[in-house]
């Protein structure tokens, strides 16, 4: 927690700070952007800054702004910002390790402040976990210095998007790059070829079962793109087998 | 069941994603006894989030009103895969977004597609 005397006094706190830094432009330009589309679709300024300080997770929020307008059903909302923070649960199997040693309030409220970059920055310069109680500080001052900033930049970044998003036009299309800002977490996810193949089969699944109610379309893209992949795993392991 | 547009319901959903927001951050540190997925789940964990991004973001740009653009005279179309190439060429969301407005904003606003 960037709060705590104990964190943002140690030098790994000032450290993580000024690496995170040069991306804070690029996290500002996604905060904008996420600020300016919820404006647009309609939500109000007070709902858009409800999401923005109590969700705080650009894609699914990005996500979900087409279901809240719909007015999906309420679980249906919630299961698909879930399916979009599914590599949130693949970083917390990773980060485990690093956050046991800490009572569970301040596990949970690391792990909710800890988004995409703040969670690549910390697994770099720890690669692995602390075993000794200034290790342990070391690595919390460090994290908080990473989210200080990212969380920082967001929020500052989307309120200047709410704020503005009520000067621009809804024809001009802004709204679309939070689509390009998933794009990008997709490519950046899509770092094998198997997860390439993945990704192009539930992206045509997506839109061939697109006709389904409740947005199960994500559902069904994520069933067919896992089960092929499965499918790829074995048979490439077992063709490594013949030709070894 | 679902009352449409009414203040009390966004925020319900507001509160439902924020909870949606700790639970998957902190998935496998909630609970202090160690536990472990089923072995398929966390092999599923591999290739689900690829995959569920994917099946967002595909109908966003390829889709209108429920079905297939009738026409390429669409900016999504071209500003979409710029997008991703840039984000291979330049590994920076931001050049995405940039990159992926700077070919969509001309088309949209210039020639109407």
């Amino acid at each position: 927690m960037f709060f705590l005397r104990e964190n943002n006094t140690h030098p790994a706190f000032k450290e993580a700070a000024r690496a995170m830094l040069p991306m804070a432009t690029g996290i500002a330009a996604w905060g904008l952007m996420t600020g300016v589309a919820m404006v647009k679709s309609g939500m109000s300024v007070v709902e858009a800054l409800a999401m923005t300080f109590l969700v705080y997770a650009g894609s699914s929020q990005l996500a979900s702004i087409p279901l809240i307008v719909a007015s999906a059903p309420l679980w249906v909302i919630l299961a698909t910002g879930f399916c979009v923070n599914l590599r949130f649960v693949v970083f917390s199997l990773h980060l485990r390790p690093y956050m046991m040693h800490m009572p569970r309030w301040r596990r949970m409220l690391n792990g909710y402040l800890t988004a995409d970059m703040s969670y690549a920055m910390f697994t770099r310069r720890f690669p692995n976990p602390g075993t000794t109680p200034e290790q342990w500080r070391e690595e919390e001052a460090f994290l908080s210095g990473n989210y200080f900033v990212t969380w920082t930049s967001w929020m500052a970044s989307s309120v200047i998007g709410i704020v503005l998003g009520n000067l621009i036009p809804t024809s001009w299309g802004l709204g679309f790059a939070g689509v390009l800002c998933l794009v990008g977490i997709l490519c950046s996810l899509a770092n094998t070829p198997i997860r390439r193949v993945s990704a192009l089969i539930a992206g045509a699944a997506a839109v061939a079962a697109y006709s389904l109610p409740l947005k199960l379309n994500i559902v069904v893209a994520i069933l067919v793109a896992v089960a092929v992949s499965f499918w790829l795993e074995k048979h490439a392991s077992s063709a490594e087998g013949q030709a070894a | 069941m679902n009352t449409p547009g009414t203040e009390l319901w966004t925020v319900l959903v507001i509160v439902g994603l924020a909870a949606v927001t700790v639970l998957s951050r902190c998935f496998f540190f909630i609970f202090d006894r160690p536990w472990a997925l089923p072995a398929w789940a966390e092999r599923a964990l591999q290739y689900a989030p690829v995959a569920a991004l994917a099946g967002v973001v595909a109908p966003e740009i390829v889709m209108q009103a429920g079905h297939l653009v009738p026409t390429w005279h669409d900016a999504r179309l071209f500003a979409g895969p710029v997008g991703a190439l840039l984000f291979y060429w330049r590994r920076n969301v931001l050049a995405t977004i940039a990159g992926g407005m700077a070919v969509y904003l001309p088309l949209h606003l210039g020639l109407g597609w």
